[in-house]
């Protein structure tokens, strides 16, 4: 593979781990752009990465630790046809969805980025250890928790999940 | 609860749904299913949660992918190699002359949000700043962007804290330079930028420190505390749109005649540059 055209090879599927991961298109977005900027601003150590995935998504990881602990400011303004900003899906027919979505919204960081590194990506669990800098025991137990506890929330969907309130 | 070897654990369960045991201990971990139900169950479930992740999240792969991502994933092109792909289509309107003060920013006008009055003059004067300044052809600046370090040196010492200019070709806009300017009790750092695509607009970054609480001309070690952040606010008058906030001590003003969504960006941009030095720095 062309080195110099790798990211883009590796786009889409960080797109989707961080659409999972911020909740909404357009932090997602800013999370990947981030992402690729730092990496670039690395690039002179790509030849060392053993595991590019583990090497962008840990990248990540901590852009989004550090973004949880700095969120971005909400706009506000006086006129109606502003900003193109978070536009969230109506409810309806993907209510069981919009659900998933929310009771992941709800699991502890920790367990959330395990979980998805794990369901979307198929990673391995040695390589999330890796990617997030912490021992495999702790990824064990904290895949567990986090599938338990979004378990309980999907059950509990009968009481109301809360979905974040859109006017 | 036990094999032969080693006692089957709940890692066992998730390795299994995950695909991840070897081939024997997975045949152990079948055994070990077949009389238990429930943990069949729980399997079944597990799976399932993983199934509907994918059906959420999957259709991701398949979007088109922002212009802003391919750029920033593609190798750095020369900047005149960008200008077709810099979107923005920043309106070019710095047509140069036309701006009088009063015209910029009445007397008249509103501040936004009226407890908010000290920031909205930190705003207009911001507005007007870039009005007086960004349609100058010679000296838009007074030290450029060729030499950033003393530029950076020179602002950072007069203003009392770390001035780095932020990086925002991905956004569009590339450096030009800066100027001290004077604001309603001491000095201003004013950076400009000019629009990456051929023709394009002029913006301003404008940096206060007294905003924040005690007027805090020097020293700035960690006033955060001093002021509570702010949303960004908008204002407008004329072509000229400000966006304004406040981050610790400092106000910051982005003024430009552009699409106000790209004026968004920018500032989205510039809050995210200046909280990631603050913290790494």
């Amino acid at each position: 593979m062309h080195d110099d055209q790798q990211l883009l090879t590796w786009l889409p599927r960080l797109r989707r781990y961080a659409r999972a991961l911020a909740g909404n298109r357009d932090d997602a977005d800013d999370l990947v752009q981030d992402t690729l900027e730092r990496a670039w601003s690395r690039s002179g150590l790509w030849r060392g990465v053993a595991d590019m995935r583990a090497w962008l998504f840990a990248i990540m990881h901590n852009l989004h630790v550090d973004g949880v602990r700095r969120p971005r400011p909400q706009t506000v303004d006086q006129d109606e046809d502003f900003l193109e900003f978070a536009s969230p899906p109506t409810q309806g027919e993907r209510l069981d969805v919009l659900d998933l979505q929310a009771a992941l919204d709800l699991l502890p960081i920790e367990q959330k980025e395990i979980l998805l590194l794990v369901a979307l990506e198929d990673m391995a669990y040695a390589d999330v250890a890796a990617t997030l800098g912490i021992p495999i025991g702790t990824v064990m137990s904290r895949l567990s928790r986090g599938r338990e506890r979004l378990r309980a929330l999907m059950e509990g969907r009968a009481r109301p999940v809360r979905l974040k309130v859109v006017k | 609860m036990s094999s032969q070897h080693h006692p089957i654990t709940e890692a066992d369960l998730h390795a299994y749904v995950d695909g991840q045991l070897t081939p024997e201990r997975q045949r152990e971990f079948e055994a070990y299913l077949g009389n238990r139900p429930d943990e069949a169950q729980r399997v079944q479930e597990l799976r399932a949660q993983k199934r509907e992740l994918r059906a959420l999240f999957d259709p991701v792969l398949d979007e088109a992918l922002p212009g802003r991502l391919l750029r920033a994933a593609r190798p750095r092109p020369a900047w005149h190699q960008q200008r077709w792909v810099a979107s923005l289509a920043i309106a070019l309107v710095s047509g140069s002359a036309g701006w009088g003060l009063h015209t910029v920013f009445p007397p008249a006008l509103a501040p936004p949000l009226a407890q908010q009055a000290p920031t909205s003059a930190f705003a207009q004067r911001a507005a007007v700043a870039h009005a007086v300044y960004s349609p100058e052809l010679r000296r838009p600046v007074e030290v450029d962007a060729a030499h950033e370090d003393q530029l950076v040196t020179w602002l950072s010492k007069r203003m009392g804290a770390p001035m780095k200019p932020p990086r925002l070709q991905t956004v569009g806009y590339e450096l030009e330079g800066g100027r001290l300017l004077p604001g309603g009790q001491g000095p201003v750092a004013q950076f400009m930028y000019r629009s990456i695509e051929a023709g394009g607009g002029r913006l301003t970054l404008y940096v206060s420190n007294e905003i924040g609480g005690p007027s805090t001309a020097a020293g700035v070690s960690k006033p955060a505390s001093v002021n509570a952040e702010t949303a960004f606010r908008f204002a407008q008058q004329g072509s000229v749109k400000v966006f304004y906030w406040v981050d610790g001590a400092f106000g910051y003003a982005i003024a430009a005649d552009a699409d106000r969504a790209a004026l968004a960006r920018v500032s989205s941009e510039v809050y995210r540059q200046l909280g990631s030095a603050a913290t790494t720095n």
